[in-house]
């Protein structure tokens, strides 16, 4: 079956979204992902994003921000920032989404900046919501592209916590819940160790092979003890992720692929 | 009688926004952003702002790359579906034009420092970012034991700007304004902020908005000026009247990678226009096409009292 690394990795994450599950939604791929799981196997979630929108239904037509007209036609609640922060505040959020640049293997992820705070080698766009979404939310997911730079050992800088240096960090923080649940990647999907927090990789896509994730990682990857792979998208999951995104712009250039 | 408030962009800003102040600049997060009046800032050479915003997408890159950035005090600076802000980190890495300084918060400290100042309290306390490194690199943000209980909690200080510029579907002259669609912190700005402004695709009569006073975003006396400013967004979108440009936010993206386009850019879409109108002018057809035609009505809402 013919799909690009994107789309896999889009319908890998669509797919750790539960049927109600209250889902606050991240820029960019999350959107994606949200999508994809509200039109099959997760008819009942709902879809809190952070501009003040809340939604029982997928958006009209792809978005390219959260803040498109169409995401507000159909809406359940238009509303503030601030409410839903509230409600997640509160513990009200199943399931946190986000993207980032950089995360380590306790789950801490970096959107602020490359190389020291107060001199930069990259600076990167900041928090937005992700760092309230990864503080508050019951599980986190994290959706990002596996390269060894993005793979980190340790994070520059923790703008969204993870498990910090392992298990127990939270809690001592003072954290009230949640911790990353699994990192999607466009090789494998990676799940925290119950005992130590670390990342494991937990499935590898079709056609990618164990070494190849490993090289492509900073730290010393471990395996799952129940490492499988990944599961083929679906005729289904492909045709509905087309429909949302039939020209491919978050998902990579389809026409591009076939030649 | 009240006096009206309507004047034009040129005069609001003049008039309203000093060097050195700190303004909040749009606060719908990706839509509604008041670009219209970046681009009057720009022309007007109003220098050292502070910007305040949690996301407005492209307008801290473009005015920081302006130069008239000192410090930004927000959730998110780039380009929210292109990529990163090449004046941003012009700026951070390269000190081009100067380095600014930064007051790192999330979407929700920053929610929370706007509702702090709109209640008048010095802080407000929250549990998020615990654990995150922006309490480190921003020092305004403390960390305490709640006097209440034992949690560990991030007290949030108020934030109290000098001015909020806002972008309204609809006002009249005295600054009743309706608003719709997602929010944002858009009424926690207004109520903290000492000068309100608001960009307003329509003015109408007041009684058109005394028919839904649940949609007012905050009474007239709240507000200094309202500005008769049709596609002031552009090219951000606005429920029931624009689209999202895309292609402006994509092709901004490529023109700005290096300085000297930059510069361009800014000549080309800001510098070289006198006024909002020519830029409305200039983008013709294109804006023509972006115009939401369809009719989507909310169901009448009975506020009779007999």
């Amino acid at each position: 079956m013919d799909y690009t690394a994107e789309e896999l990795m889009v319908i890998a994450a669509a797919r750790e979204i539960r049927d109600g599950d209250v889902v606050f939604v991240g820029m960019r791929l999350p959107m994606l992902a949200f999508a994809v799981a509200k039109k099959l196997h997760a008819p009942s979630a709902i879809g809190f994003f952070e501009c003040g929108i809340v939604r029982d239904n997928p958006a009209g037509e792809l978005l390219y921000t959260m803040g498109d007209p169409p995401n507000v036609t159909g809406a359940q609640w238009c509303t503030s920032t601030n409410n839903l922060m509230f409600l997640m505040h509160k513990g009200l959020v199943d399931v946190g989404f986000i993207g980032g640049a950089e995360i380590d293997k306790y789950g801490n992820i970096n959107t602020s900046c490359l190389g020291p705070v107060d001199a930069p080698t990259v600076k990167l766009p900041g928090s937005g919501g992700a760092a309230d979404i990864a503080s508050l939310s019951r599980r986190l997911l994290a959706i990002m592209n596996h390269e060894k730079r993005r793979m980190r050992e340790k994070v520059d800088y923790i703008t969204s916590p993870g498990y910090g240096d392992g298990n127990g960090w939270r809690e001592k923080a003072g954290l009230p819940r949640g911790g990353l649940s699994a990192l999607i990647t466009n090789l494998g999907v990676l799940r925290p160790d119950p005992e130590t927090k670390e990342l494991m990789l937990a499935t590898v896509h079709p056609g990618v092979t164990v070494e190849e994730v490993r090289k492509n990682t900073d730290w010393e990857l471990k395996l799952s003890g129940m490492l499988e792979e990944t599961p083929t998208p679906s005729e289904q999951e492909l045709e509905v992720l087309h429909q949302i995104d039939p020209q491919g712009f978050w998902t990579g250039n389809r026409e591009r692929k076939k030649k | 009688m009240t006096r009206s408030k309507q004047m034009n962009l040129e005069a609001a800003v003049s008039e309203y926004i000093s060097d050195g102040e700190s303004i909040v600049m749009g606060a719908c997060l990706e839509a509604m952003i008041p670009f219209a009046a970046a681009y009057e800032i720009i022309r007007q050479n109003i220098k050292n702002l502070t910007l305040i915003a949690p996301i407005s997408d492209i307008l801290f890159d473009m005015m920081i790359g302006a130069g008239m950035v000192d410090k930004l005090i927000a959730a998110w600076s780039g380009n929210v579906s292109a990529g990163l802000g090449y004046n941003y980190r012009r700026s951070m890495e390269k000190g081009i034009p100067h380095k600014i300084a930064v007051e790192d918060h999330s979407n929700f400290t920053i929610g929370l420092a706007l509702l702090a100042g709109a209640m008048g309290v010095p802080f407000l306390p929250t549990k998020s970012l615990l654990g995150s490194d922006l309490l480190r690199s921003n020092p305004q943000l403390r960390v305490g034991t709640s006097p209440i209980g034992e949690d560990t909690l991030v007290y949030v200080p108020a934030l109290k700007p000098d001015v909020v510029i806002l972008g309204v579907q609809r006002s009249d002259e005295f600054g009743n304004a309706h608003l719709w669609g997602n929010m944002g912190v858009a009424q926690e700005a207004a109520l903290a902020s000492k000068k309100v402004i608001l960009l307003a695709e329509e003015i109408v009569p007041g009684e058109i908005i005394t028919t839904d006073p649940n949609r007012l975003l905050v009474p007239g006396f709240k507000v200094t000026a309202v500005v008769h400013c049709p596609a002031f967004c552009h090219p951000s979108p606005m429920p029931g009247y624009y689209r999202r440009d895309h292609e402006f936010f994509h092709d901004y993206h490529r023109e700005t990678k290096e300085l000297e386009s930059f510069r361009k850019w800014l000549n080309k879409w800001v510098l070289s226009f006198s006024s909002h109108e020519e830029y409305i002018q200039h983008l013709g057809n294109r804006l023509e096409e972006l115009k939401i035609k369809q009719k989507l009505l909310a169901a009448e809402v009975n506020y009779a009292y007999e």
